[in-house]
Parts: structure tokens; sequence; C-alpha cells
């Protein structure tokens, strides 16, 4: 189901329509702490974007843009961030995640720390979500096997 | 809060529930377990929880679809054993 379609309709309206996407994900992401929305969901849409891409662009150009190695270094990115603004937190002498007291350093009134800190942590589920959405995909589509796909099947003994 | 609009939906979610586990095709069943999760957003966002709403529009109707027809994709016709 990966393969290279040359439809020109449907590469074409899947180029036009990706930015788009993306640009709706950020906007969740981004205003995911004073309306519906937010990290999780947005990284689930900016997901799709990139799964869109694979399944129109096919495997190879799919793997140009974002490859298996760049998911995983992703996830674990967005997983740093969330921590790390937990973390900070902590060594500041507050709770995990209690982000009132991140106003020493943001110079910023307490309430203005909060929004500004439960919008970094969005900011990294959303990062970790859609590379893991993009991974778990790209594990499906690929049946689990290594790089170089069924070509490479028979070579290998027993 | 309609009531009535209310029972609509939830008529719509029985139907797509009970053929998406009737049906024998397994690429039928998905995408009416798709139709399924959009008819329980609109269920959501109408009784007022559109955050719950927003997510079963994004992770089951939208990511959840293309995950099983993946996995689909991966089945043969008749099982090897």
């Amino acid at each position: 189901m990966t393969r290279v379609t040359d439809d020109i309709i449907i590469r074409t309206v899947a180029r036009v329509l990706i930015p788009f996407i993306q640009l709706y994900a950020l906007y969740v992401i981004m205003h995911g702490h004073h309306s519906p929305g937010g990290g999780f969901q947005g990284g689930v849409i900016f997901g799709a974007s990139f799964i869109l891409y694979l399944l129109t662009h096919g495997l190879e150009e799919a793997k140009a843009r974002m490859s298996e190695m760049k998911a995983g270094l992703f996830s674990s990115f967005g997983l740093l961030i969330y921590s790390g603004i937990g973390l900070l937190c902590l060594i500041m002498g507050s709770n995990y995640l209690d982000y009132g007291r991140l106003s020493t350093i943001l110079r910023v009134i307490p309430a203005q720390a909060r929004s500004l800190g439960i919008l970094g942590v969005e900011i990294g589920v959303g990062i970790a979500v859609m590379a893991v959405m993009f991974s778990i995909f790209f594990d499906i589509a690929t049946g689990g096997e290594p790089p170089g796909g069924e070509e490479s099947f028979g070579d290998r003994d027993g | 809060m309609i009531a009535a609009f209310d029972l609509i939906l939830l008529l719509f979610v029985l139907i797509c529930a009970v053929a998406a586990l009737s049906v024998k095709d397994l690429l039928s069943a998905v995408i009416i377990l798709g139709a399924y999760s959009f008819f329980m957003c609109l269920l959501w966002a109408e009784m007022g929880a559109v955050d719950v709403a927003f997510t079963e529009a994004s992770v089951s109707a939208g990511i959840g679809t293309v995950l099983f027809i993946a996995a689909v994709s991966k089945t043969k016709r008749r099982s090897k054993d």
C-alpha cells in the first residue's frame, strides 16, 4: 500500500493539502491551553500529514523527509522537552510540572509563567506524538522488515 | 443538549456498531468503524465535551482508521495453517 503512485491528481492534491494540515496542527498545538485541542491532538494531526505524504509519495521519498531514525529521535526529543520542563520546576524548588516557580527564569508574573509552561509541555507532547504516530504507521506499512525490504529478503541465510 | 438529537445520534452509533460487527469483509468493517467513531465524535460534541470530541475525531476516526487499513492490507484471504 506504500508503492509510488504516478497519478498526478493524487500527488498534487496531497502536495497542496499537506501544508494546510500541518498549519492546522500547529494551530491546535499552540492554542491547546485555552481552547479544545492540545499537544496530543495536534501531534496526531501532524503525524497524519506525514502519513499522507508516505501514502502518496511512496516509501523512498518519505524516508528522505522523515526516516525511522528521525522519528525515534523526535519522539525522544519531545519527551526530553516534557520531562525537562518538569524537572526544571523540581530543581527550582517546587513540585514536578508546577510551572508557577518558572516565573523567576522567564521574568513574568506566575500566572503567565504557568501559561508558558503548559505551552512548552504541549509542544513537547506534540513532537513526541507526531513521531510515534508516524513510527507506528511506518512499522505496520513496512511489515517490520529491515530497510531494503523484499529484495534483500531472499539473500538471507537460513 | 437536545434529547431528540442525542437519541438520533445514539441510534446511528448503534447501527454502525452492529454493522461493523456483522459485516464479513474486513475493509468494510474498518470503514464502518470510522463512521462509528465520527458519530461518537458528534455525540461528544453535542453533549458539550468538545475536547473529547476533538480527540475522538483526530485519533479514532483519523489515525485509527488508517492504521486498521494498513493492518488489513497485510492480511491474506486464506490462512496458511
